[in-house]
């Protein structure tokens, strides 16, 4: 912690912030105690001068110097304060983690419920108990935190409560309140010291708020609150009168909050890094491909701020109507190489190439309209996850619609007509009903067919999947591989499948390209496999069970395989 | 080896009609709840203020005569019991009781002050929330894959700063400057439209950075999404990709998460209508605490109780309404 503290700039901040009002605190009233209470009515409300930094008072009382005298009161009061809030918490929380099921669930919606108030109002009501003072003060903002803590520790509380070493502890015959102490308590401590540190900030805001509403600290007493109200009614004779008070507030609020920020969160520092990428000698395009990559290469900020490679010099051609199988396991660049075609990394990506095109357009730059128009008829994807590739807030037909619409400036009613079309194709019953519907009322396979009817409503010349069946059971993983087949049989469109499942590519595709390490090992056609001569794709094949596998000996494993063989 | 259960079959076949009206049902019934919870709190908080309340309120020298025909007043001569079904009967009737230092039904004052009280804190509302996405959408645009790393700089220190000034500080600030330094509006009142702007800013401008922070946060996290590459593969403009594919589905997240700041604005009416002395219920709420008078606490304590509750359940219903897992297709 000290450490940390030490190390960033930010901690070094904090570190001279809690000095400097720790310093205030133990030594401000000694001082600029006099200067604070010495008055001195000739000089009264002096402007703000190098002399009297925030002006003099009504009674020529200097401000500045009142300013860091408050500091204790409005420290003490604070940390007052948010001791109540955390050892009122604490005891709150606790007894309703270690309470019977529905007396805890009890206490909580009751916590919930003080919870939906703001502080203020909690303050002001027990302000009203407990007086206009310092003290009623200190107990009303106390109180009013008290839910805050209750809630935090009540949570934390009973996921701990809920470990196995609990259960085992209560099992043994541990008494509630010694499950508490001895179990609980140590484990919720880290959460609860960050949060009592951004509280305290918090708590300092109020208590400002309080006393400059008047119903806190009272006359002669002040804190920054206080001096903040009295300030505010000499507004018009001096600004600074009021905003003294209020830097003291603020730069202490912030203080606290970053304490706790600190306290919460060892954040690895990131350099931003611009190093160069070399681009690849361009090798001789092939006349008549669709897409072309030579020696694709992408790298991707790593979290200290270098930059990392993971597609080493791919070279990939896809001729129209081809249908081409990458496979290799997850970290061989597959799906990389698959978006870098496609266009779609982010901005983070740092994309260089020999040549990168689909039919003529250079996928590494930014796109004219018509590119941009071509690109959204002409290629279209599907992806790995269906639950999160179609968005959850629009309708299917709104989502299959708008290609056509924005690229193909069909009318909203040819382009349902299109959709609804797109929809059967792929073998989705009741389209007119199913259109109208939210992704989440789909199963994962008709999702998946939704996506190829999407790329469907354009008119594709290379659907790119990336791990379309992944994610899906083996019955509906057939459906989908079904419609795309159906989506290729009816375009005649070019399909770039993304697999880590040489069963299914080799079934599936034309020719099949192996990946490794952001490296292309091998290419085959997918009907020679078995002539494959690289380790690796050796190793992938014989992964596959079939009808003939002994069932009694292990699967190989591919790493060990291949690493056995490979000559170096 | 066991097959782990699918995901996909788990369809959400509750989280439609059923579950959108048990979800509005258990909202109403927890705000019922808390309102019967503040107005029991409400009426026992005379009881719990530390010795006789009638001499708190009054002061240790007011004639015997005072206190008693004081405590006649608020009824502290009778049983528990009775005042109870006394108050929670009024409460039906719209009668608050009289307050001490104005001699007049609490009901009425409250209904002076409601409007201009409801007024601040809607415009403030509007202004937090209105402000909120187009600056949190745009930050988060300009700030993913860290390009204009400056800027983001620069707009997140000053978003830190304005969450971190609070609102009263802030009303004074505006003061100072923009109506001393440059006398552009009234410093005080209410009445005129310009009266109402720095009241208005002061209220919502903490809200409105608080919220644009969550926006951009939730952005961000949206602008990953893979729905988000589905709809770039679209080729889709800008406009459409971050308007209808991106910001649909942070409103949710961003109400859940700004609930609490925007309930908080509600009773942020309290500190700025007292710097601009604006004639709101909040302004009442510091002199009635100072004078004691409980008739006229209890009676602000309800209303603000009731803005508080009204705004969550706003929230609630927002979510509701917005949240497409809990919507059932438009037929």
């Amino acid at each position: 912690m000290t450490r940390r503290l030490l190390r960033t700039p930010q901690g070094l901040a904090v570190l001279l912030g809690l000095t400097v009002v720790v310093a205030a605190t133990v030594l401000g009233p000694a001082v600029f105690g006099d200067a604070a209470s010495t008055r001195n009515i000739p000089d009264r409300q002096l402007p703000a001068s190098l002399a009297h930094l925030f002006g003099t008072d009504n009674l020529g009382r200097d401000l500045f110097a009142r300013v860091i005298v408050a500091t204790r009161l409005s420290v003490l009061l604070t940390l007052g304060a948010v001791g109540i809030s955390v050892a009122g918490g604490v005891t709150l929380g606790v007894t309703a983690a270690v309470l019977p099921r529905p007396l805890r669930r009890l206490v909580t919606a009751f916590i919930d419920i003080l919870l939906s108030f703001p502080w203020l109002l909690l303050a002001l009501f027990f302000s009203v108990i407990w007086g206009t003072t310092a003290t009623g003060a200190m107990l009303a903002i106390g109180f009013a935190g008290i839910p805050v803590f209750a809630r935090l520790v009540a949570t934390l509380a009973s996921s701990v409560a809920n470990t196995d070493y609990v259960r085992a502890a209560r099992l043994l015959g541990s008494s509630p309140v010694r499950t508490a102490m001895l179990h609980v308590l140590p484990n919720i401590l880290p959460p609860l010291v960050v949060n009592t540190a951004a509280h305290a900030s918090v708590t300092l805001l109020s208590f400002a708020a309080l006393s400059f509403l008047g119903l806190g600290v009272q006359a002669p007493e002040y804190d920054w609150g206080r001096l903040l109200n009295e300030g505010a009614r000499s507004i018009y004779l001096e600004p600074m009168a009021a905003i003294g008070p209020g830097i003291a507030i603020v730069l202490t609020g912030v203080l606290f909050a970053l304490l706790g920020e600190l306290l919460s969160e060892d954040r690895p520092r990131t350099v931003p890094s611009r190093a160069v990428i070399r681009a690849g000698d361009a090798a001789a395009p092939d006349g008549d491909a669709l897409v072309t990559v030579t020696d694709l290469r992408v790298s991707f900020p790593a979290g200290d701020g270098s930059l990392v490679e993971r597609v080493h010099g791919v070279d990939l051609t896809i001729r129209p109507g081809e249908v081409v199988g990458v496979v290799g396991e997850s970290g061989s660049g597959k799906s990389v190489t698959a978006m870098a075609i496609a266009g779609l990394l982010g901005p983070e990506a740092q994309v260089a190439a020999g040549q990168l095109s689909f039919d003529g357009i250079d996928m590494r730059g930014r796109f004219s309209a018509a590119q941009r128009r071509r690109l959204g008829l002409e290629q279209a994807m599907i992806f790995q996850d269906p639950l999160s590739s179609l968005n959850p807030s629009l309708t299917v037909g709104r989502q299959l619609t708008e290609v056509s619409e924005v690229h193909g400036g069909l009318g909203r009613g040819a382009a349902t007509r299109r959709a609804l079309e797109a929809l059967a194709l792929v073998r989705i019953p009741e389209p007119l009903r199913r259109i109208r519907q939210l992704p989440h009322e789909f199963s994962g396979g008709m999702r998946q067919r939704a996506m190829i009817a999407m790329g469907l409503m354009g008119s594709p010349r290379l659907i790119v999947a990336d791990e379309p069946t992944t994610a899906l059971d083996v019955t509906v993983q057939r459906q989908v591989l079904h419609a795309l087949h159906d989506a290729r049989l009816r375009t005649g469109a070019a399909i770039l499948l993304i697999s880590h499942d040489i069963a299914l590519v080799s079934g599936f595709c034309d020719r099949v390209v192996v990946m490794r390490d952001g490296v292309v090992v091998e290419r085959l056609d997918a009907d020679r496999l078995d002539e494959a001569r690289h380790p690796y794709t050796r190793g992938l094949i014989a992964c596959v069970p079939d009808m003939t596998t002994d069932r009694d000996r292990p699967l190989p494993v591919i790493g060990v395989a291949a690493d056995e063989e490979v000559p170096v | 080896m066991t097959t782990p259960p699918s995901v996909l079959t788990s369809a959400p076949l509750l989280e439609k009609a059923a579950g959108r009206s048990i979800f509005v049902l258990h909202r109403l019934a927890r705000a019922a709840v808390s309102f019967v919870i503040v107005f029991v709190a409400a009426f026992l908080m005379v009881q719990l203020v530390p010795g006789d309340p009638v001499r708190a309120a009054l002061g240790p020298t007011a004639p015997v005569a005072t206190v008693a025909a004081l405590r006649a007043q608020l009824g502290l001569d009778q049983p528990l019991v009775d005042r109870f079904t006394a108050y929670a009967g009024g409460l039906l009737h719209g009668d608050l009781g009289m307050s001490i230092t104005s001699q007049r039904p609490v009901a009425e004052m409250l209904a002076e002050r409601l409007p201009t009280t409801l007024t601040i804190a809607v415009a403030a509302l509007l202004v937090a929330v209105v402000g909120a996405f187009p600056l949190g959408v745009a930050t988060a645009v300009s700030a993913r894959g860290a390009r204009h790393r400056g800027l983001d700089l620069a707009v997140s220190g000053l978003l830190g700063v304005l969450i971190a000034i609070p609102n009263f500080l802030l009303a004074v600030l505006f003061i100072a400057t923009l109506s001393i330094g440059l006398g552009a509006f009234p410093p005080a009142g209410w009445g005129t439209p310009s009266q109402a702007v720095l009241p208005v800013l002061a209220l919502a401008i903490g809200p409105l950075a608080y919220l644009a922070r969550i926006v951009h946060i939730e952005m961000l996290r949206v602008l990953d999404a893979p729905y988000l590459t589905t709809a770039r593969s679209k080729r889709l403009p800008g406009r459409l990709i971050h308007l209808r594919h991106a910001l649909p589905n942070i409103v949710a997240a961003t109400l859940t998460a700004g609930g609490v700041v925007l309930v908080g604005l509600v009773a942020g009416t309290v500190l700025i209508e007292t710097v601009f002395t604006v004639p709101g219920i909040g302004s009442t709420i510091v002199s009635s605490i100072t004078a004691r008078d409980y008739p006229l606490i209890q009676g602000v304590v309800i209303v603000y109780a009731l803005l508080v509750l009204g705004t969550n359940l706003l929230i609630d219903l927002a979510l509701v309404i917005l949240d497409p897992r809990s919507t059932i297709a438009e037929a």
